[in-house]
């Protein structure tokens, strides 16, 4: 019996691709060949950065949005659409604003055609379960995040889910509020409270993935897949502070800021216009390369260690990591970062030497700041629309990550003054004091010229 | 209480648009041929004898009952309307094409000129029977509230948040659930204030449409607006009085009885309400919900609602997977295309149509002519405008910044912009002959009599939601004078003075029908300008011009919004939000 059950996965997804296209009917790849399977009994976590495609693939399952190709199967079958049987948990809630705490965890009961007392009846169970008797006449707008969340989770369970989808579900909640709620998901879990048979956990908070999974899976960006995968043989509840748990979080630190290609090898990898910047500041990358060169990093950190900290969130680590990697100030090796000549140059040095050497390492490194620079220079008002750049950008990108893309550029391009930015008009251009120089330096030639 | 800033009811995201233009004619010609319909059947009038109207004040409470009911009737017609109307649009694209500029154009269209049009097709469409001019009454009023409504759900239903949206996707609400669990409840808190703007700018048109002149024919329906035309008629000043103030009764009743708990009951739907936001009340709605009798009497309703909503649900309990459809009907390739083909042909074929409705009549010597009408119009309500500004933005801003007469003047600038201004007209009329001024220049104040009020209310409301940290920021700064205004004030209360703005300027435009040509008794005073050109066509019955005079304001309002109103308001939506 219950091998004929375990032979069928709950979720399994071979070879899937998901592809969008831009404006100009370029295609963008966002998943390419995932395979996946949620077994019966397991919680599974998938990390990756922000934009990796991991809440595309988190949709995919849910039914939501249909993958380009491959395959996959709800319980032997091929999905069309949102499955009854699986429930979803939004990172932003997505209550009903205008439904009662009772009410929203009703709404899909109601949707299924229950009847009202069996409605009535079978949610005060899911809310009480979660811990939110006595709030069943609250509206969403009188509670705070955790209890909120705490109704997310309640309207998903009330619906008896196999499978129950958490796309970063604590995310948007403080450190305590999110442990707590983790710890009680958990033990509805572990002792068999609820009917649920399987949980994907969609994260990028290390720490939360190894705390709950059996299974983590790692997830690369552009095209999103599966890297590598950990099992977290230890028993829950666990204990964050153990060896065990630290070095499995030290293991997919590694993982997970290992770079594919170049491998943490120095030599900077030949990076297109249409690259993904970081979604990051130069400010936090100086701070950040300070903390490394001080005490106790010297130089050379560990990096769950520098998480701690530093505070930061992990995946505006993740970020600033890959800021720095491109941009050669840093590199990454066996969970360490370390600060290369370039960035150990950068940290002594006082403020304007650090925007020359930004500047310096910007135009070498990202192509498209240095087209953004090229195309100001060769225009003879030295000015562009930023229209001009989106297009281009669009070609690779979809839109919102093209203007996201854009912004992040200028944010460091101003910083490191290769160019400026005129948000009224919308349009990028020289630095007034770059375009003295050039005009001077011309003037200079022309007298020379006249002279000869 | 303090009132939250209004949605404007123009859609942000309508960039000029190919389809405006060619939708254009289509609309004339559609007008024309109600027009051409309605000289063919100019079969005359019949009701028995003149409905017999009274001054004596005793009578006005039920007149007035009888204008709040056309008024209620106008309402229920424009929220069925708005139900249809901007769902098809928000959720068929190919729709959506065609509908969008509609609405954009009838929102332009003068609406005093729908009701000489209409008149004779519903008067044809109940022969005998007073039920026509009735209806003619109650589209009049309809025409004046149920754009803005439409616009303000279309734009909402076009901004469901995705996360909501994907949540009833997993839930498995059908469509039909979707839209009443999901999609109307996002959208009714801006419906609602909508709906009160609607029937606040109603009351003017309610005065006007109940003694209706069409051909030389006087058709007036008991009402509240009839009892004023007679005594203008008769030169009865003590009876305008009564009618003052059965109007403002009127107005109190709506706004306690129906739109006070309206908004109080819309506040649940808000998705986050602001700190310091004080939170609507009505003794009403408070009665009724704490109310034992009136809890019970709701469940039976509640109980018809669930019903109601879950009538069309997804019936799969037996297949697994079911996608419903998405909340976006969209059409193959190939019919889109025929689509747009078939769009292009009839807005080429109306043109010529009008063309030749409005030539067969009119020269083209006269057309010159009524465009500069339209100029001198246009000049009534730019000073008009302007002037107004002057006055109301630094009397808005003085009383914004001080809380507590704040909530007691924006609640009494919200009534005067719902009180019908064209009852004060006879006043002017008796000051202008009695001074020996000029028309041209002292009929235009009239215009914008019921409208400036609109820019004071939402400067209050601009200048009351200041962040206090700014406000000691500036004084901390040392701002002051002149320096204040333009790098503090100004700045921060031009997104509400914006919406104010457009509001009054769009009520003047529809005012100037009525204030550029004004009677008392014998006495008739007219200034020069598109107004009184379509005013006095429509008292001839005269179809071409006055399809000619519609059309050529409707341009004018269109140009003006498109490169004056909707420019400045989307500079305040991108550069200059306080958040």
């Amino acid at each position: 019996m219950a091998e004929t059950a375990s032979t069928t996965a709950l979720l399994d997804l071979r070879g899937v691709r998901k592809t969008f296209r831009t404006p100009d009917r370029h295609e963008r790849t966002v998943l390419e060949g995932v395979d996946f399977k949620l077994e019966e009994g397991e919680i599974v976590a998938l990390l990756g950065k922000s934009g990796s495609g991991k809440s595309t693939l988190l949709r995919i399952m849910a039914g939501l949005i249909k993958s380009n190709g491959g395959e996959v199967k709800y319980r032997g079958n091929t999905m069309t659409g949102p499955a009854r049987g699986i429930s979803m948990v939004f990172q932003s809630f997505a209550l009903f604003p205008w439904l009662t705490v009772q009410e929203n965890v009703e709404l899909g009961l109601e949707a299924a055609g229950i009847g009202r007392d069996e409605r009535e009846e079978r949610a005060s169970q899911a809310i009480e379960l979660i811990g939110l008797g006595g709030y069943e006449s609250a509206y969403p707008k009188e509670l705070s995040g955790g209890m909120r969340q705490r109704v997310g989770f309640a309207r998903a369970l009330v619906m008896r889910p196999d499978v129950l989808l958490l796309d970063e579900p604590f995310s948007a909640l403080d450190v305590l509020t999110s442990e707590t709620l983790r710890e009680d998901l958990l033990e509805l879990w572990d002792e068999r409270k609820i009917p649920t048979k399987g949980i994907l956990l969609v994260s990028h908070n290390i720490e939360e993935a190894v705390s709950m999974a059996d299974r983590v899976l790692v997830f690369s960006s552009d095209p999103g897949r599966v890297r590598a995968e950990i099992r977290v043989g230890l028993p829950r509840p666990r204990d964050t502070e153990s060896a065990a748990f630290r070095q499995i979080v030290d293991e997919v630190y590694t993982l997970m800021t290992a770079h594919v290609r170049g491998g943490g090898i120095g030599a900077a990898e030949q990076l297109t216009l249409g690259y993904r910047l970081p979604d990051t500041t130069p400010g936090k990358m100086a701070g950040l390369l300070e903390s490394i060169a001080e005490a106790p990093f010297n130089g050379r950190a560990d990096l769950p260690q520098l998480a701690e900290e530093t505070e930061l969130e992990d995946d505006q680590l993740f970020h600033l990591f890959e800021g720095l990697r491109v941009l050669g100030l840093a590199r990454i090796a066996a969970g360490d970062i370390f600060l290369t000549p370039a960035g150990q140059a950068f940290v002594e040095a006082d403020d304007a030497v650090r925007k020359d050497l930004f500047a310096e390492s910007l135009v070498k490194n990202i192509p498209l700041a240095a087209h953004v620079r090229r195309v100001l220079d060769e225009r003879k008002d030295h000015r562009a629309p930023e229209d001009r750049f989106l297009q281009e950008l669009q070609d690779y990108l979809t839109d919102d990550e093209a203007e996201r893309v854009l912004e992040t550029v200028i944010t460091w391009g101003r910083y490191a003054e290769i160019f400026d930015y005129d948000y009224n008009a919308g349009v990028l251009m020289l630095p007034e004091e770059v375009v003295e120089e050039m005009e001077a330096e011309e003037e200079a030639r022309e007298a020379k010229e006249s002279g000869e | 209480m303090r009132w939250s800033l209004p949605t404007v009811a123009v859609a942000p995201e309508l960039k000029p648009n190919f389809w405006d233009l060619a939708i254009i004619p289509v609309i004339f010609a559609l007008l024309a041929l109600l027009a051409y319909g309605g000289a063919q059947m100019t079969t005359p009038y019949d009701v028995g004898e003149k409905l017999a109207l009274s001054l004596d004040p005793t009578n006005l409470p039920y007149y007035l009952l009888r204008s709040a009911l056309r008024m209620a009737a106008a309402l229920l017609a424009s929220l069925v309307f708005t139900l249809t109307y901007a769902t098809l649009a928000a959720k068929v694209p190919a729709l959506e094409k065609v509908l969008i500029p509609i609405l954009d154009i009838l929102q332009s269209i003068p609406i005093l000129g729908f009701l000489s049009i209409t008149v004779t097709g519903f008067i044809a469409l109940f022969p005998g029977n007073l039920l026509g001019v009735e209806c003619a009454a109650i589209f009049a009023i309809f025409t004046s509230q149920a754009w803005n409504m439409a616009f303000s759900l279309y734009s909402s239903l076009k901004t469901v948040p995705n996360d909501l949206i994907e949540a009833s996707e997993m839930f498995h609400l059908s469509p039909w659930q979707r839209f009443w669990r999901l999609e109307l409840p996002w959208g009714m808190p801006s419906l609602v204030w909508n709906m009160m703007m609607s029937v606040s700018g109603g009351w003017f048109f309610v005065v006007a449409s109940e003694a209706i002149s069409v051909s030389g024919q006087n058709i007036s329906l008991p009402g509240v607006g009839s009892y004023i035309a007679l005594a203008i008629a008769e030169e009865n000043l003590g009876a305008i009085g009564w009618a003052i103030l059965a109007v403002l009764g009127g107005i109190i009743a709506y706004d306690q009885l129906i739109f006070r708990p309206l908004v109080a009951w819309t506040d649940k739907f808000k998705v986050d309400s602001l700190p310091g936001e004080q939170i609507p009340e009505s003794w009403l709605l408070t009665l009724m919900q704490r109310g034992r009798l009136f809890r019970y009497l709701a469940r039976l309703p509640a109980a018809l609602w669930d019903r109601f909503t879950g009538l069309l649900r997804q019936k799969d309990e037996a297949t697994l997977f079911h996608r419903a459809p998405g909340p976006v009907i969209t059409l193959p390739a190939w019919a889109a295309r025929a689509w747009d083909a078939v769009l292009m042909a009839a807005a080429l074929a109306a043109l010529v149509q009008v063309a030749l409705f409005i030539h067969a009549e009119v020269s083209f010597a006269e057309i010159g002519q009524v465009f500069l009408y339209g100029l001198a119009t246009t000049l009534r309500v730019v000073v008009l405008i302007t002037l107004a500004s002057l006055v109301w933005v630094p009397v808005g801003v003085w009383i914004g910044q001080r809380p507590l007469v704040a909530q007691n003047v924006q609640w009494i600038a919200q009534f005067l912009a719902a009180f019908p201004a064209n009852l004060m007209f006879p006043v002017a009329v008796v000051l202008i002959v009695r001074f020996d001024l000029n028309v041209d220049v002292w009929t235009s104040p009239l215009m914008i009599l019921g409208t400036q009020w609109y820019i004071l209310f939402n400067v209050i409301a601009g200048a009351s939601a200041i962040p206090q940290d700014m406000k000691d920021a500036a004084g901390n700064l040392g701002l002051t004078g002149w320096m204040r205004w333009k790098r503090f004030i100004g700045p921060a209360i031009f997104p509400s003075y914006v919406t104010g703005a457009v509001t009054a300027s769009g009520g003047s435009w529809n005012a100037s029908i009525v204030s550029e040509l004004v009677s008392w008794g014998d006495t008739k005073l007219e200034a020069v300008g598109l107004g009184s050109y379509i005013a006095r066509a429509t008292s001839d019955g005269d179809f071409p011009r006055i399809a000619l005079g519609i059309a050529v304001m409707c341009l004018f309002v269109m140009a003006f919004n498109r490169f004056l109103w909707r420019r400045l308001y989307m500079l305040a939506a991108d550069r200059l939000r306080l958040d």
